[in-house]
């Protein structure tokens, strides 16, 4: 990790020292343990503060669209994915932006890290590659890295890539085809006891809409949860159907064009199950369409295509 | 007075008799407040609760009243929760911010009845702090880890019991009640011992910080510290003194009620004017407004900083906007004179 960071810093200085770019957005170093956090460098001097770490989870796909002058991204495999979606709804201009692609083999949970210790708090950390060293107030954890990624790294089959102007580090092996078992599962209730799983997960819902914030895909000018005229959902949190509407649009809206990055998820102070639902929809897409978002320039969203043999299982039949 | 921890249980079921006890207990992986209906459901001596305190008293969604207009003439009704109630297990920033958040709706010019009514009929008592975290800042915003300010009665943790500190008269009344025993001098030791052995770590220089947020209104810091904000609600939400709100009607036809929301400066609907004119256009604004509202308006207003140093913006921000370091930087900063 710290060799990459040091090739990462090394690239992002060089971009910014020939005026190949205006501006870098990577990762610095965040205040907390196991926390990167969105740097914006514009100077040489600025790029030292960049870094790579397990805690680089944000994807900064998110702050790409529609800039001015020329743009280098430090990006993962997900970023990439996002950014390659984004780059197809014209909201990046690809000759603008020049891709450091780092592959990724995932980032770490911290929520997964605060139930193996039973909440007891983390100071300081010790990456040493496979397995972690966490420490705090009396206590030292050896704790494997493999246990402690978010579900959508370990879910995840495109931690290389698929498009980058330079990239540093190894390419990654091949995983095998998901089997998306959660979602079957979920798929597997009944009526009634999706709608009362749901209903439970959203009662816990703030409606801080840092889920709608913290995804790439999320830019309308106007969220429909924001207009007040007309009001087309409850403004309150209140109410759980109001909850469960504001999170059904936004993932049919993301239908097709969801990365499955996960950042939603981690945006969620509350802890909300946001992936099982933005999951379902990547799973019908591609059982449908046979399609993923942005995992290739060439091909068009499946959502933004037609052709006469669409299935169409979703329509009443005579 | 002393109280033992393994009594406690028993000490909230009497409570519960005569109260509605609020207590913090277990939500998947942390603690929430919530009306408990047996003592054991209380989940003490965690760090803060997810959601802070001021939700209790100033609800993220509240029903003002409601009204309708039928055939017979118009009614209304307008619900006033004035139950007796014991919040148990608050911690002392939590306490602290309810006496920030009392400068804004009891005043001069205002006395909001609903939130009033709460916190008159509410016994706050208190467990300090013995491992403050290190997200915590307390003592720089003039509060600390045994801070008594917002309590009437602070528990003071010295491992398998509570020693009882009464605060208030409230709190001496709800203590009477319950009939415990007393401390002894050894207990009391053991207390002190506690309370010097609680050391917040982290420190938030704020000198200088509101002459200089008197005059940089302007100062292009500004483009700087917001630029990674990804303008969601979770650290105003989740803020025990952050209190904008929104009041809208919910109504169909002839009847319907008013409702009182929580609302975030960090939304493109804050401050939106009907004709479609915002004073605060952008993300920047925003963020401004909400380091201004802290540490500028609110001392400004009252003569006091609005944050309570409890961590809780830091923990949660997706993105680690990190409060200590954005006002590091403002200090940091050279001042522009507004213009």
């Amino acid at each position: 990790m710290q060799a990459i960071a040091a090739q990462v810093k090394e690239a992002a200085k060089k971009l910014l020292e020939d005026k190949k770019v205006d501006l870098v957005v990577g990762f610095a170093e965040g205040s907390l343990p196991l926390r990167g956090t969105p740097l914006f460098a514009r100077t040489p001097e600025e790029a030292d503060q960049l870094t790579w770490n397990r805690g680089c989870e944000n994807n900064l796909a998110n702050f790409l669209r529609k800039r001015e002058g020329k743009v280098a991204v430090v990006a993962k495999g997900c970023d990439v994915r996002s950014i390659v979606a984004l780059t197809k709804e014209n909201q990046i201009d690809r000759d603008n932006l020049y891709i450091i692609g780092v592959p990724c083999d995932g980032m770490i949970d911290r929520k997964k890290i605060g139930k193996l210790l039973g909440g007891k708090e983390v100071l300081a950390v010790e990456d040493q590659g496979d397995t972690i060293v966490l420490k705090g107030n009396g206590f030292s954890e050896t704790a494997k890295v493999a246990d402690l990624l978010h579900n959508s790294c370990i879910d995840c089959r495109y931690g290389n890539p698929v498009v980058y102007d330079a990239l540093i580090g190894e390419l990654m092996p091949e995983k095998a085809e998901e089997d998306f078992a959660e979602i079957k599962e979920f798929e597997a209730k009944t009526t009634a006891e999706r709608r009362a799983f749901l209903a439970e997960e959203f009662s816990k819902c703030i409606r801080c809409y840092a889920c709608r914030n913290a995804c790439p895909m999320c830019y309308c000018t106007e969220c429909f949860v924001d207009c007040s005229q007309p009001e087309w959902i409850g403004k309150s949190a209140a109410d759980v159907q109001d909850n469960i509407l504001f999170q059904a649009v936004r993932v049919f809206h993301g239908a097709g064009r969801c990365a499955d990055c996960g950042a939603c998820e981690r945006a969620c102070p509350m802890g909300i199950n946001l992936r099982l639902l933005t999951r379902k929809l990547v799973k019908d897409v591609k059982v449908l369409f046979n399609a993923e978002a942005g995992v290739s320039m060439d091909d068009k969203a499946a959502l933004a295509t037609f052709t006469a043999d669409d299935p169409e299982p979703f329509l009443v039949k005579e | 007075m002393i109280v033992s921890k393994k009594d406690i249980p028993n000490l909230l079921d009497k409570m519960i008799a005569e109260y509605d006890v609020l207590a913090p207990v277990k939500k998947d992986n942390f603690t929430v407040f919530k009306p408990i209906a047996s003592g054991a459901d209380a989940v003490l001596g965690e760090g803060n609760t997810k959601l802070p305190a001021k939700e209790l008293f100033f609800p993220q969604s509240e029903k003002l009243f409601s009204y309708s207009v039928t055939e017979e003439g118009a009614k209304l009704d307008a619900p006033m929760d004035d139950k007796k109630k014991v919040l148990f297990g608050v911690r002392p920033c939590d306490a602290r911010s309810l006496k920030l958040l009392d400068n804004v709706f009891d005043n001069d010019k205002f006395q909001d009845p609903y939130y009033l009514t709460r916190r008159a009929n509410t016994v706050m008592v208190g467990i300090g702090c013995n491992m403050p975290s290190s997200t915590c800042f307390c003592t720089s915003v003039n509060s600390g880890p045994f801070d008594t300010s917002g309590l009437d009665i602070l528990l003071v943790d010295t491992g398998d019991a509570y020693v009882v500190e009464l605060v208030t008269d409230k709190g001496k009344a709800l203590a009477d009640q319950a009939g415990l025993a007393a401390a002894s001098d050894a207990d009391k030791t053991a207390a002190a011992a506690a309370k010097e052995a609680a050391v917040v770590t982290c420190q938030v220089n704020t000198d200088g910080l509101k002459a200089k947020l008197d005059v940089n209104f302007y100062d292009p810091i500004w483009e700087k510290i917001h630029e990674k904000c990804l303008g969601c609600g979770a650290c105003t939400y989740l803020c025990p003194t952050c209190h904008c709100f929104d009041i809208v009607d919910d109504a169909v036809d002839c009847a319907g009620c008013r409702v009182r929301n929580w609302d975030s400066c960090a939304f493109p609907l804050f401050t939106l004017h009907g004709s479609g004119h915002n004073p605060r256009t952008s993300n920047k604004e925003r963020y401004r407004n909400r380091i201004m509202h802290k540490f500028k308006y609110f001392v400004d207003n009252f003569n006091e900083i609005g944050c309570v140093g409890c961590g809780r913006c830091i923990k949660n921000c997706p993105v680690n906007m990190d409060i200590r370091v954005v006002l590091e930087n403002i200090r940091g900063s050279e001042a522009r004179l507004d213009s």
